[in-house]
């Protein structure tokens, strides 16, 4: 990947940079992660160790994203953080207590929505609030609110099957704040949308990360996606997931979309993909950039040649 | 032939006039074809009915002979050079035409009973309405919860399963002996057999539709606070229902498969004692009334059900193109 102009170093930070880093390192810490590891048993009994060794710190209000090869453990990562899963061994701790099982303190948001098709909007949204022991009136009081809030009021009253993909999204983050958890948990929330939705919907994460007290902790697999939200980026690598850098985005906040072309944003990204798709690990015989194809169009083919 | 291509889409709806169209063939064919059989004379029917005996002593006008021997006869007659018999081809007493059936709805309702002590058609429906009901009701009241609570705890799944599974291949029927020795001879035994015959099943049909709730909605609701109690009502529960009413519809059906052989048990009862009256007499227009009177409730039961489940289930209309 070469670019045409030089770029500075993704680990140069102007002074603004420099100084909120500073500051946010001061701030208490919301998330540890220590000495973490997971193995699956397969059904063959042989074992996968799909996380080794991941330490981690996430200070409070920080916006985290995790970035790395498909299977390289982010989901089970995510998974542990949330109390689905049990690691192997190692520790989460969560506001100075260890986790045990799943919780209201964490919220998550999946790819695949997971609302509850028999609830409306309202009530979706409503559910952990009546769990955890709010009178129906102030939890649709609550609920309305963060409707409101993710710009959903006309459709309090809609099933989720009347909703589109984008809209749904909006719905799981709005129920997963309106419980009001430590951290919020967001598995490729955007991995279903298409991009201009993706961009709409990673303006209001911003905007509601920006004006509520909240942790994010959020998957992807776009590494534009990561730069242009995160504070600091976790990249695993894979077979087995391990920590492969946490990279501090050097673009200063809050973030606007004209940063996307911005010397520190595109020598992050340079950064990025030397991580992801080291040069070095191409197979041999195989040029990973292309297929080894030969031509399979017919000599009296209409089109002969695409160029 | 783009309309025949229309036709056969997979998992396409057809359009509206060709969904109602076939929709109509579905019973037209079948009662075009008992049409043909009973009223073109060279389709099938396999008897004769005498309308002149002729010279043959034994013939009486009215009388059903198979045709090889109204032939047999007419060509000995013919040897002889005496009357020939005369016949127009009929099919079995067992089929009779849908006219005659369409004339027995109506009459089956209006022939009081032959005996005083016997029941009419109405009174023999209603019995075997409240057989049907009070078995299916009964099963469901234990059999829903034991499902739900099998398909959602690995407990209950091992403790009731493996008994329910060897139990649901005993034949329902075989317990109509042991249920009128403790049930007596009345309804309750009927009853009993239809619950055997449901319950089981339904209890493993309803755990595995059970099982196959989206676990990630289980999942979701944990991470906002909901434990054991809450997931199984507030998520289990709602989750499965519009399946889980899909399910009994299709168990109901299977209950009215089991009234036959439990209404002959003990003393015969409801429509089936019905219809083996009116067999016995040879009245076989009126069995088929009956047959096809249970065949209508049937339906009509679970188009209304059909109907009722779009109803509770809003959420459940898929937005239609
Ligand atoms: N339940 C399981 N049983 C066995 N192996 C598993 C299980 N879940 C995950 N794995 C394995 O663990 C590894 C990490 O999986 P994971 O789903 O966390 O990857 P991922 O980074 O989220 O991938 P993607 O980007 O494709 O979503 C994979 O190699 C996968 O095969
Ligand atoms: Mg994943």
């Amino acid at each position: 990947m070469e670019h045409l102009v030089d770029l500075p170093s993704y680990l140069d930070q102007d002074e603004d940079v420099k100084d909120r880093f500073a500051r946010i390192k001061q701030r208490p810490i919301a998330l540890e992660i220590k000495n973490l590891y997971k193995q699956f048993e397969t059904p063959t009994g042989a074992k996968v160790t799909a996380l080794k060794d991941i330490n981690f710190t996430v200070h409070k209000r920080e916006f985290v994203c995790v970035i790395g090869p498909s299977g390289c453990g982010k989901s089970t990562l995510i998974r542990i953080l949330a109390g689905l899963e049990t690691p192997t061994s190692g520790e989460i701790i969560l506001d100075g207590k260890p986790v045990q099982g799943p919780g209201p303190d964490r919220g998550m948001v999946f790819q695949g929505y997971t609302l509850f098709p028999w609830l409306t909007v309202k009530r979706n949204v409503m559910f952990g609030l009546e769990q955890s022991g709010h009178s129906k009136v102030l939890a649709e009081e609550d609920a309305r609110q963060w409707i409101d809030l993710v710009g959903l009021g006309k459709f309090e009253d809609s099933y989720p099957h009347e909703l589109s993909g984008g809209m749904k999204q909006r719905v799981a983050i709005a129920r997963a704040l309106a419980n009001q958890p430590r951290i919020l948990l967001m598995d490729e929330p955007y991995g279903a949308l298409d991009a201009q939705t993706r961009a709409k919907m990673q303006q209001y994460l911003m905007e509601i990360w920006q004006n509520i007290d909240i942790t994010i902790f959020f998957i992807t697999h776009d590494l534009d996606e990561a730069i242009y939200l995160a504070d600091r980026i976790l990249v695993l690598k894979a077979h087995p997931g391990e920590v492969n850098e946490i990279i501090e985005v050097p673009v200063p906040q809050p973030r606007s979309p004209e940063q996307l072309l911005s010397a520190e944003f595109l020598a992050t990204k340079k950064r990025l993909e030397e991580l992801i798709h080291p040069p070095s690990e191409e197979e041999e015989g195989v040029n990973s950039d292309h297929l080894n194809m030969v031509r399979m169009v017919g000599v009296d083919n209409e089109v002969e040649s695409v160029f | 032939m783009s309309s025949f291509k229309q036709l056969f889409a997979v998992r396409k709806e057809l359009r509206p006039r060709s969904r109602v169209m076939i929709t109509v063939m579905s019973f037209a064919l079948p009662l075009l074809l008992w049409c043909l059989v009973s009223y073109v004379p060279w389709l099938w029917h396999p008897k004769v009915e005498i309308t002149e005996p002729g010279a043959v002593s034994y013939f009486k006008e009215g009388m059903l002979v198979d045709r090889e021997l109204f032939d047999e006869e007419s060509l000995k007659a013919k040897e002889a050079s005496k009357t020939l018999p005369q016949g127009d081809p009929a099919n079995p007493i067992y089929l009779p035409a849908p006219h005659e059936v369409a004339e027995a709805f109506y009459t089956a309702f209006t022939t009081p009973p032959k005996r005083r002590t016997e029941k009419w058609l109405h009174e023999s429906l209603w019995d075997s309405i409240q057989v049907i009901f009070w078995g299916f009701f009964l099963s469901s009241l234990i059999g829903v919860p034991l499902g739900i609570l099998a398909g959602t705890y690995d407990f209950f799944s091992r403790l009731f399963e493996p008994f329910i599974e060897f139990f649901r291949y005993l034949p329902a029927p075989a317990f109509g002996a042991l249920a009128v020795a403790i049930l007596g001879i009345h309804h309750a035994p009927k009853i009993a057999i239809i619950f055997i015959g449901t319950f089981f099943q339904q209890v493993l049909v309803i755990s595995n539709t059970t099982r196959k709730l989206d676990p990630s909605l289980l999942e979701a609701a944990q991470t906002l606070g909901a434990k054991n109690k809450a997931l199984l009502f507030r998520v289990v529960v709602p989750g499965v229902l519009p399946d889980l009413y899909r399910d009994m519809r299709i168990l109901l059906g299977w209950a009215w498969t089991y009234l036959i052989v439990a209404e002959l048990i003990g003393t015969s009862s409801g429509i089936t004692w019905f219809i083996t009256q009116q067999a016995r007499y040879k009245n076989f227009d009126n069995v088929f009334a009956a047959i096809m009177i249970i065949g209508i409730i049937g339906l009509a039961t679970d188009l209304i059900l059909a109907q009722m489940g779009k109803r509770l289930f809003p959420w459940q209309r898929k937005a239609k193109a």
